[in-house]
């Protein structure tokens, strides 16, 4: 009834390719932006901010970022965690060496651009092989990036221990230093960045990527060059990467050390593609909403109801939970939360009157 | 915009009169929060430093009803000694009680290098005792960081100086080969620069040797020490690893009585699960050892024969579970410091702040508190916020920990500088302004 788009005509072209042809659906994501620029700091508390939202925010975009690569352009990655350190750290130095440019846009988009260049560069291992092998060679440059900034006492500024911090952080002579501010950055870039991930995605460029995801070789037939095709979605991916890992280091840590972008940070941004659902924006959203969001969920839940039980327990209880959740939305739903959304709003068009 | 300006106003009154009827509301409660571990690969070693915590929390209130009458409202998270869940820990028990949180213990180093960041923001002072950042015992650049009883600098100066007298003197360590075995995150590698500077002044080499997160993959490590034949090995492990490296260095036949751990490899759990391999080795001790002194007797009176203690009887007196216990106690002791200041009420994070930086315990008042045998005097100061710089070294039997050293100071004159340039690189790359010690009281 409320959800429906009979009698929306489109007479142009530019109508009939917008980005949200149905009006309800530019209503409801204009007012859930709004909303969140604008009600969003009215209510937020600091922990809501710089535990729910902030990592919330930043690993949808890294999730956006590996969705690139695996859910549109089909090339498994397992470094993802090496290039958000690549982003991380490009940034920290290029902070920290270079005062004069002591702007938080320029410093992550440097990160971003290291972090492209670092991905085409283990890219090119995927025009020969494929699939489970190709995610065996990504790993390989996750844990040759993990050892680069681990020893390689130069990036870390030789601080003894490895761990490198910052501080005085602005833009634009903004000094974002409370977190809200810190979430309005967060929630700028990200929001620029969905644009522009799904104007690419639904361009010429994500249409190759989806040609070679769906069968390499009839994309080249058509004339679709491998080399070009995979490495653009290489660097498309990791830029969005690493841009998300140096706002992960700047923005929520302030201080950090290589073990903040190990391999589980890896697995855990692949979880968020895959549970999210592959080739699927609002997935990478709803992905690592369901991944940040549900172990904290589950470990506050008891208190919340005045069930007292032991730290242990709690824990332990987190982790089956949060485990069987998986498993059980991977069984009921294979493509994803994403795939739920769409039979959501499948089912919404037909009520009240289903057939 | 200034409807949106209204709504704000409307909602921080809001806010504030809700802030005041639930401190109103509260009782004479002073609130601390925990940050420990039950679970994941470190559970081993945490669980019995967060019993000792716990049940010296439950002690003061049973015993004492409180701080000078200010009950004690403790409330554990667990962060699995992960950084990112150890700062949602932080962040979600930080404004807890009717004051906040009153200080922070985040038992991991990782954990700690976060929080240094957030400290002068929130105005809640990090105790990181015997761990964290080697140069915050500067206070006059880590106004909020207080490493008390020692950090990792102190600890490898420690174990340096019982391997020279050992060797007889520092000169005769000349040649020597010294492997560092460490985890491979800020803990391990602390001790590095220390290392590296004593090599240098005595002509020995050092190598250390990374070992990953979690730590039961060792093998490498070791075929390599097979194959190098070090004099010393050092051990700067947590958990799992530590246990690991004793089974391999019995398994490739390194003597353990050449094998040196700090002070958190030197516990039960790090030794029991190698049984008879680990007979012979060393560790460094923070001040205390395993073994039951005055303060376990109130234990048993105040907790054990009521039902109420976190651990079993027989874990009472394992190191780390008095290790618990002391970190716990010098907290305490901080409070009630600043109450001596501030009033005998709940205090601020910023109040309590004060408290530990003019804490002084004498011998009478260890005597007093049950932990004489356990310390030994300190007194922490603007300049100094380690407080002491005193400890021993332990030898495992087969059965339990026996000291076998005498009390050890480390080298000031070695520390002191590399502190001193440490703490103004930090303040000079972040900014930060450096206070002066001369005119605080």
């Amino acid at each position: 009834m409320l959800y429906r788009e009979a009698g929306q005509f489109k007479t142009t072209y530019v109508a009939d390719q917008q980005i949200f042809p149905i009006l309800q659906d530019r209503l409801f994501v204009l007012a859930v932006i709004v909303a969140a620029f604008l009600a969003v700091p009215m209510f937020a508390s600091p922990y809501i901010y710089t535990e729910i939202l902030i990592p919330f925010l930043i690993l949808s975009m890294a999730a956006i970022g590996l969705n690139i690569l695996v859910g549109y352009c089909g090339q498994v990655s397992l470094g993802t965690g090496g290039f958000m350190a690549v982003g991380a750290y490009a940034a920290y130095n290029l902070w920290l060496r270079v005062p004069e440019l002591n702007n938080l846009i320029v410093v992550f988009l440097f990160g971003g651009v290291m972090a492209a260049a670092v991905g085409i560069l283990f890219g090119i291992p995927s025009l020969r092989i494929k699939g489970f092998y190709l995610a065996v060679a990504t790993l390989a440059s996750q844990f040759f990036l993990d050892w680069l900034f681990a020893r390689v006492k130069w990036l870390t500024n030789y601080t003894p221990s490895g761990s490198v911090a910052v501080g005085k952080l602005e833009v634009f002579g903004w000094h974002v230093d409370t977190p809200a501010d810190r979430y309005l950055l967060i929630l700028g870039l990200v929001v620029v960045a969905t644009l522009v991930a799904k104007n690419l995605v639904r361009g010429h460029i994500g249409r190759s990527w989806m040609a070679i995801r769906d069968m390499d070789i009839a994309a080249e037939i058509i004339g679709f060059r491998p080399l070009r095709t995979k490495l653009t979605a290489f660097a498309v991916s990791s830029f969005f990467i690493g841009v998300a890992g140096a706002m992960w280091a700047f923005l929520r840590l302030g201080a950090w050390e290589p073990l903040a972008f190990d391999i589980n940070r890896s697995f855990q941004i692949l979880f968020m593609v895959i549970i999210g659902g592959l080739g699927s924006l609002i997935g990478s959203f709803l992905g690592a909403a369901f991944i940040v969001l549900m172990p904290i969920l589950l470990n506050q839940l008891p208190g919340w109801f005045g069930v007292r039980m032991s730290t242990a327990l709690l824990s332990h209880l987190e982790f089956m939970v949060f485990g069987a959740m998986i498993v059980f939305f991977l069984i009921v739903e294979p493509h994803g939360l994403a795939r739920l959304w769409a039979v959501a709003k499948e089912k919404l068009r037909l009520w009240p009157f289903p057939h | 915009m200034t409807l949106r300006k209204a709504v704000l106003l409307g909602a921080s009154i809001a806010a504030a009169g809700l802030a005041f009827a639930s401190a109103a509301q509260a009782q004479n409660e002073q609130f601390i929060p925990g940050l420990i571990y039950r679970t994941g690969a470190y559970a081993p070693n945490g669980i019995p430093f967060a019993n000792g915590v716990a049940d010296y929390y439950a002690l003061v209130n049973e015993r004492d009803g409180g701080i000078n009458g200010v009950k004690i409202l403790y409330e554990e998270c667990d962060t699995g000694y992960a950084t990112d869940r150890g700062v949602e820990c932080y962040e979600r028990l930080k404004n807890k009680g009717p004051t906040g949180a009153a200080y922070v213990n985040p038992l991991s180093t990782g954990i700690t290098f976060a929080l240094t960041e957030k400290a002068p923001i929130d105005k809640i002072p990090v105790i990181s005792m015997g761990y964290g950042r080697s140069e915050s015992r500067d206070g006059s650049v880590f106004q909020w960081n207080f490493p008390l009883l020692g950090t990792y600098w102190s600890a490898a100066d420690i174990i340096m100086q019982h391997i020279a007298l050992k060797e007889g003197g520092f000169d005769k360590l000349k040649g020597k080969k010294i492997v560092l075995v460490y985890h491979d995150s800020p803990y391990g590698k602390e001790p590095i620069a220390l290392l590296e500077q004593r090599a240098k002044m005595h002509g020995f080499t050092f190598t250390p040797m990374p070992v990953t997160h979690p730590g039961v993959e060792q093998k490498a490590t070791w075929l390599q020490i097979r194959q190098n034949r070090p004099d010393y090995v050092l051990l700067w492990g947590w958990g799992v690893m530590n246990s690991t490296s004793i089974k391999e260095a019995a398994a490739v036949g390194f003597p353990r009585d050449k094998m040196f751990g700090v002070w958190w490899s030197g516990a039960e759990p790090d030794v029991r699960p190698a049984e008879g391999g680990a007979k012979g080795y060393h560790s460094a001790m923070l001040q205390h050892g395993a073994g039951q002194f005055g303060v376990h007797a109130d234990l048993k009176k105040f907790l054990y024969d009521k039902g109420k203690g976190s651990a079993k009887w027989d874990e009472v007196g394992e190191v780390l579970y008095n290790r618990g216990l002391v970190n716990a106690m010098l907290g305490v002791e901080s409070i009630r410091k600043a109450q001596t200041k501030f009033g005998k009420k709940p205090l601020t994070g910023e109040q309590v702040r004060w408290g530990i930086e003019n804490l002084e315990l004498s011998a009478a008042r260890l005597k007093e508190l049950g932990f004489d045998g356990m310390l030994q005097p300190l007194k922490v100061t603007c300049q100094d916020h380690e407080g002491t710089r005193a400890g021993r070294v332990q030898q495992w039997d087969g059965a339990k920990w026996v000291v076998v050293s005498d009390w050890y100071q480390s080298d000031d004159k070695v520390l002191k500088p590399m502190v001193d340039a440490a703490a103004k690189k930090y303040a000079d790359e972040k900014k930060l302004p450096v206070r002066d010690c001369s005119k605080e009281s």
